[in-house]
């Protein structure tokens, strides 16, 4: 494929992802951050988020499993996921983090259980797309050009 | 005696290597990824730690180091800290480091990712330099550095 449909390709993913609200704008702050000095940068963040995560989500099934449920570890663990989510620009796993600790103050056990689904699901979409976008991006400078950025 | 020059020569002195010196305290290790790559874009020195005990015992206020006047602990320009911390809070770090005649006129910003006003309040009120929200971007980390260097 050539250069320019690859990077025309990568754009209007990448644009879809800040439409439709998968990612937002400390996303494209992380991608500023990379540079020649650290030229994985954003794949090594973002692998640190995708270890983390899955790490949370099982700590959270775990906690939601027990006989009596510790809403406090509960929090701890939303507000974790919550924070790094935020700071890879992975709006829609940070909003359903907001929701899900607004179940757990209420002590709203089925709430809790229904938002768990629902951040679970928003994270593997989100891996999904960020794993399809950098393998894109990666191709580009692989071929020697550089990855369109969205302003 | 020992103590007043080496507050001093902390809090105007650029080290060595006419480098700024900050140590980011946080328990994410995205996070602390995150700020370091933001600090050094902006010319810092940076020294990371994972919690508050380990900033304090970076800082020489260790405690089996307390009792040891002859120690003295690296050097820093600034401190930044995440507020929520699993143990010692950014609130309790800042605290410690205010208590301490060696380290109390280093600046400590304190990084949240929830904009709450009496936690700012509490902060600002305990010596914090500045509050900060979370994620933190490199106009931020930008403004850090002139207001350190004026």
């Amino acid at each position: 494929m050539e250069m320019c449909q690859m990077r025309v390709q990568v754009f209007e993913y990448k644009q879809s992802l800040f439409r439709e609200g998968t990612l937002d704008a400390q996303f494209t702050q992380l991608q500023q951050l990379q540079d020649e000095s650290n030229p994985d940068f954003v794949a090594e963040v973002v692998s640190l988020f995708f270890e983390d995560s899955e790490k949370i989500l099982n700590d959270l099934t775990r906690a939601l499993e027990q006989k009596c449920i510790d809403f406090k570890k509960i929090d701890a663990h939303v507000h974790q996921l919550k924070g790094s989510s935020s700071s890879v620009g992975a709006q829609k796993v940070k909003n359903a983090c907001i929701t899900f600790r607004n179940c757990g103050e209420e002590q709203n056990i089925e709430g809790c259980f229904t938002c768990l689904q629902l951040v679970k699901q928003e994270y593997l979409l989100v891996k999904t797309k960020l794993e399809t976008l950098l393998r894109m991006e990666q191709q580009i400078l692989a071929a020697g050009g550089a990855i369109p950025m969205i302003e | 005696m020992e103590l007043d020059m080496d507050a001093s020569s902390l809090s105007n002195g650029m080290g060595v290597e006419n480098e700024l010196h900050v140590l980011a305290v946080d328990d994410s290790l995205i996070d602390r990824r995150l700020v370091e790559k933001l600090l050094k874009n902006s010319s810092f020195k940076v020294t990371t730690a994972e919690n508050g005990l380990r900033a304090l015992e970076f800082l020489g206020l260790g405690e089996d180091q307390k009792n040891n006047l002859k120690t003295t602990g690296s050097k820093v320009n600034l401190i930044i800290t995440d507020y929520c911390m699993p143990g010692m809070t950014g609130y309790d770090l800042l605290k410690k480091i205010k208590e301490s005649n060696a380290l109390k006129e280093v600046p400590v910003v304190i990084v949240s990712s929830e904009n709450i006003p009496t936690r700012i309040n509490k902060c600002l009120e305990e010596g914090a330099q500045q509050f900060m929200l979370k994620p933190l971007k490199q106009s931020d980390v930008k403004k850090l550095r002139c207001q350190l260097m004026t």
